[in-house]
């Protein structure tokens, strides 16, 4: 297993040398630069901050450069925020960041293995055809239009919560809800049909036979079984949820990294649109790995190779 | 007579379907008494198992049983599902017939035992772990409290279904209801656990409903025997009264279908012959004389060798190569049938597939007409096909779902014969399937709408649309229906007399090669342990393991079974992956000697038979 996570890890390495390019030559492409402002800057000022920059440097002498600081763990400074660097950037943006997903993330799961196996096990009655079409409706809803939504009934309307912006744990509900929402029916959906397919296993009969009930069958006998294609599915989840975040904390006014990523790219703040790019790249392929780590220990057949 | 412990009366089993109505069990009567095996025997789709799991309260979804089954004089049809909880598992219980996908595959052996015990007997989970070896050593498994951390893929077969009987009778329940308990497991398994639950309902002073199809494991077990077809009840019992004085029809005709290895054979199988609802038996004996060894040499297999890479679990360990089939040489002349057998794990699939240059030999030659497969380019070996076909296990998995009969009958047209029109493409489709049993009106139609028997005739006629001379089949009639098995038998030797075909007719059952076979070879972990023709193998098995096998079948008769020195096999099949040195039978062997372990035995000629067995001659 060691061998297969070191293998995974290492196989993850020219992943993100692509995933790292692209971005870098993408975000130069972009038309305008760091400095542009509304009055223009002297020619000897823009010219100088080039330089300190690096930014007179030939395409690829920068690319360069930069991919030797990232071998040490130097993000590079902020071009917007000038007293920053990159690094303390995400370290004070990832915190809030990680509660949103996490709670987002944990909230999809419980939820979503909850409602699909009441839907499984009420397979074409009423609950069963009401919680899939719910489903649906939060599948095909995308968060943005679902994030006004939510704003629009519980906090202009209701006024219940907080319509955004950071304070104790009420100005976290309508985020995390929005955020969660898309995942909760993905992963509803998910769990009805792979535990449909587990109740009718040989080993399910044999469990009933054995006595024991329903109850204990569902929970010691097909919840594990059930699970698997859902845990196999966190790793994109995770991908989708933080794509997501970047919408959602611009919306609720969320200061976390999503919004640093949103402001750098639109201030063609290169450094800072890459740190966050190879960070997030670097967590997603953490999380599938993790991921699949997990899938193993779920499942004792699985062999690493 | 004392209280029976079921009682079963008028019991009806309907199921609701989109097409209608379907009734499984039709008003069927019998009773267990204590201490009693009562044997149901019946083919696919006779109501046999529904029968048990309706006792048992587990019909599907849209299955309703009525009437009425009394266990110890309290009725179960009808109980609620908490009622009938403490009944499942604590009196009745039930071991199924496969028993990789019956256990749990993501729950250790120990976990699965424990949660019966804590629930009916109200055991601790410290007690129940306890109670849980215990009854492992009970069914004699090794290195109890080991196994109890297993998950059940880490068991063999034979184990699983140890486990299975343990875990149905560690409440000590008054009904065992075995479901097909060894239809799964290899001849010589099938023997052990046969044995074990011959000790164990003694031991246990438990009542056992053995649901099965094979009349050997009836006449062997069973007490009384229920024979149903279509749901009914065809005949009901004592076991010798139905054996030796069937009066139903359907009855004689089962039994005189099944293949015997203790008696002369017949030149043909008889066959139940009328489809599963209207019975007109036909138990006539045709005579015809088998055409025999025509002198040419058709395939000559010499040395083969063949080994697959499995890679090993951890940090730095190599991938480690498995000889799946070692060194392995016959011949094999025009009209001849080569019966190869041995259990699950010998060899005999890898060998079939490397004959057909399906999957890269290791070493060794294959030669067919005299030309070495091996050396042939890439399109010369795509037209030598047309003279290789083979026929495989599962007729319904191996036809594409997607096809129509035409389609995948007339597929090798498509590629060796790309030039013929239509008209003519559709004679030769035609043509085969005419031969083989099927007719004009199925030439649209998909596999799924065929039985097993149909469908395995469509997997025929496709091998024989070139007229090759040789045919592999793999196990062609082990997923089939006794008397199934019996048509595609005779339907093959037919084919063979006509078109003077060779077949390699693999299979795990004795006595279905014995039929077919002119020389029958048996491998034993790669390697091939005895080579002789028909009648030396059978009347005198030189190797040990032959002989092991041969004492394994049941047969249908109550008086042999009980007279028969029952000592089956002990222990597995090694892994091959570590094949003990020398011999690879002599982990098992009752002769085995010092000289076994050191040295490997090679096949050499005793009396009629090539045998690889230092002792072949002491031992008779």
């Amino acid at each position: 297993m060691l061998r297969f996570a070191l293998k995974r890890v290492l196989g993850a390495i020219p992943t993100l040398l692509v995933l790292i390019a692209l971005a870098f030559f993408l975000i130069k492409a972009a038309p305008g630069g760091p400095f542009d402002t509304d009055r223009r800057l002297p020619p000897e000022i823009e010219a100088n901050l080039q330089a300190a920059y690096n930014l007179d440097e030939p395409l690829y002498r920068q690319f360069g450069l930069y991919l030797g600081g990232l071998l040490k763990g130097d993000f590079g400074p902020s071009f917007q925020y000038r007293d920053y660097t990159v690094t303390e950037l995400i370290a004070a943006g990832f915190p809030v960041s990680l509660r949103l997903g996490g709670l987002a993330m944990l909230l999809a799961f419980v939820v979503g293995v909850a409602v699909g196996t009441v839907a499984a096990l009420k397979q074409n009655a009423f609950t069963d055809h009401a919680a899939m079409a719910a489903a649906m409706i939060g599948i095909s809803v995308p968060n943005f239009v679902m994030a006004p939504l939510l704003v629009l009934v519980f906090a202009v309307t209701l006024k219940w919560l907080p319509a955004g912006g950071l304070g104790d744990w009420r100005n976290f509900v309508l985020p995390v809800v929005a955020l969660a929402l898309p995942q909760i029916a993905y992963i509803a959906r998910l769990t009805r049909g792979s535990m449909i397919e587990v109740l009718r296993a040989d080993f399910i009969r044999t469990a009933r036979a054995q006595g024991l009930p329903q109850r204990a069958v569902i929970i010691r006998h097909a919840l594990k079984p059930a699970l698997l294609p859902v845990i196999s599915y966190l790793g994109p989840a995770t991908a989708a949820i933080i794509t997501g975040s970047v919408v959602i904390e611009q919306i609720f006014g969320v200061p976390g990294l999503g919004r640093f990523f949103v402001q750098g790219a639109l201030n063609r703040d290169y450094t800072l649109v890459m740190g966050v790019v190879v960070f997030y790249g670097v967590l997603i392929v953490v999380f599938n790995l993790i991921v699949d780590l997990v899938y193993g220990w779920l499942d004792p057949r699985v062999q690493y190779q | 007579m004392a209280d029976a412990v079921l009682e079963v009366q008028s019991l009806n089993v309907r199921f609701t379907t989109p097409d209608g109505p379907v009734q499984a069990v039709r008003n069927l009567e019998f009773r267990v008494n204590p201490g009693e095996t009562l044997g149901i025997v019946g083919e696919s789709g006779s109501g046999k198992s529904q029968t048990a799991l309706a006792i048992m309260g587990l019909l599907a979804a849209n299955g309703r049983a009525d009437g009425s089954a009394r266990f110890k004089g309290d009725e179960l049809i009808g109980l609620s599902d908490g009622d009938m909880n403490r009944v499942r598992g604590a009196q009745i219980s039930m071991v199924f017939q496969d028993p990789m996908t019956s256990l749990n595959p993501y729950l250790t052996v120990g976990n699965q035992m424990r949660h019966v015990l804590q629930r009916h007997l109200g055991l601790s989970r410290g007690e129940a772990l306890r109670h849980a070896r215990t009854m492992l050593e009970m069914v004699r498994i090794s290195e109890a409290e080991r196994r109890l951390a297993m998950y059940p893929h880490e068991l063999s077969g034979g184990m699983r279904q140890r486990v299975m009987i343990a875990m149905a009778l560690s409440c000590r329940p008054g009904l065992l209801i075995a479901d097909e308990p060894t239809t799964a497991l290899d001849v010589t398994v099938q023997a052990q656990i046969l044995k074990l639950m011959r000790e164990l309902k003694s031991e246990f002073n438990t009542s056992i409903l053995l649901i099965t199809h094979d009349m050997g494991v009836v006449a062997g077990n069973a007490d009384s025997v229920l024979v149903m077809r279509d749901g009914e009840c065809r005949e009901y019992g004592s076991v010798d009264k139905v054996f030796y004085k069937p009066a139903d029809d359907y009855t004689r005709a089962l039994l005189a279908a099944v293949p015997r290895l203790d008696e002369a054979m017949p030149e043909r199988l008889a066959t139940v012959s009328a489809p599963p609802t209207e019975l007109g038996a036909e138990i006539a004996a045709v005579e015809k004389p088998r055409t025999n060894h025509a002198a040419r040499q058709l395939l000559t297999v010499d040395g083969l060798g063949v080994r697959f890479r499995v890679a090993q679990p951890g940090l730095f360990a190599r991938a480690q190569s498995l000889v799946a089939v070692d060194d392995v040489s016959f011949e094999l002349a025009a009209g001849e049938t080569l019966g190869v057998v041995g259990e699950s794990g010998c060899g005999k699939s890898s060998l079939a597939r490397a004959v057909l240059q399906l999957i890269p030999t290791a070493s060794g030659r294959v030669c067919l007409l005299g030309r070495d497969l091996e050396q042939l380019a890439r399109r010369e070996l795509k037209n030598m096909r047309r003279d290789m076909q083979v026929i495989f296990q599962d007729p319904q998995a191996s036809l594409d779902p997607r096809m129509t009969v035409a389609q995948i009958v007339g597929e090798p047209l498509n590629t060796f014969r790309p030039d013929l029109g239509q008209p003519e493409r559709n004679e030769r489709i035609l043509s085969v399937l005419l031969r083989v049993g099927l007719a004009a009106e199925h030439l649209n139609r998909y596999p799924h709408e065929f039985s097993g028997g149909q469908a395995q005739r469509i997997g025929i006629a496709r091998a024989l649309m070139f007229d090759p001379q040789l045919i592999v089949c793999d196990e062609p009639v082990s997923a089939l229906d006794v008397s199934i098995q019996a048509q595609i038998i005779n339907l093959l030797m037919d084919l063979q007399v006509e078109r003077g075909l060779s077949l390699i007719f693999i299979a795990h059952d004795l006595a279905v090669v014995r039929h077919i076979s002119h020389r029958v070879m048996v491998m034993y972990l790669g390697r091939a342990v005895e080579v002789a023709d028909r009648q030396s193998l059978y009347e005198h098995p030189r190797h040990p393991y032959t002989l092991a096998l041969i004492n394994a079948v049941p047969i249908p008769d109550p008086v042999v079974e009980r007279s028969r020195q029952q000592q089956p096999l002990s222990g597995d099949l090694p892994s091959p992956l570590e094949p003990p040195s020398g011999c690879g039978f002599r982990t098992r062997c009752p002769h085995a000697i010092q000289r076994c372990a050191d040295e490997r035995p090679l096949l050499r000629p005793v009396g009629k038979s090539l045998v690889a067995c230092h002792r072949a001659e002491e031992i008779e």
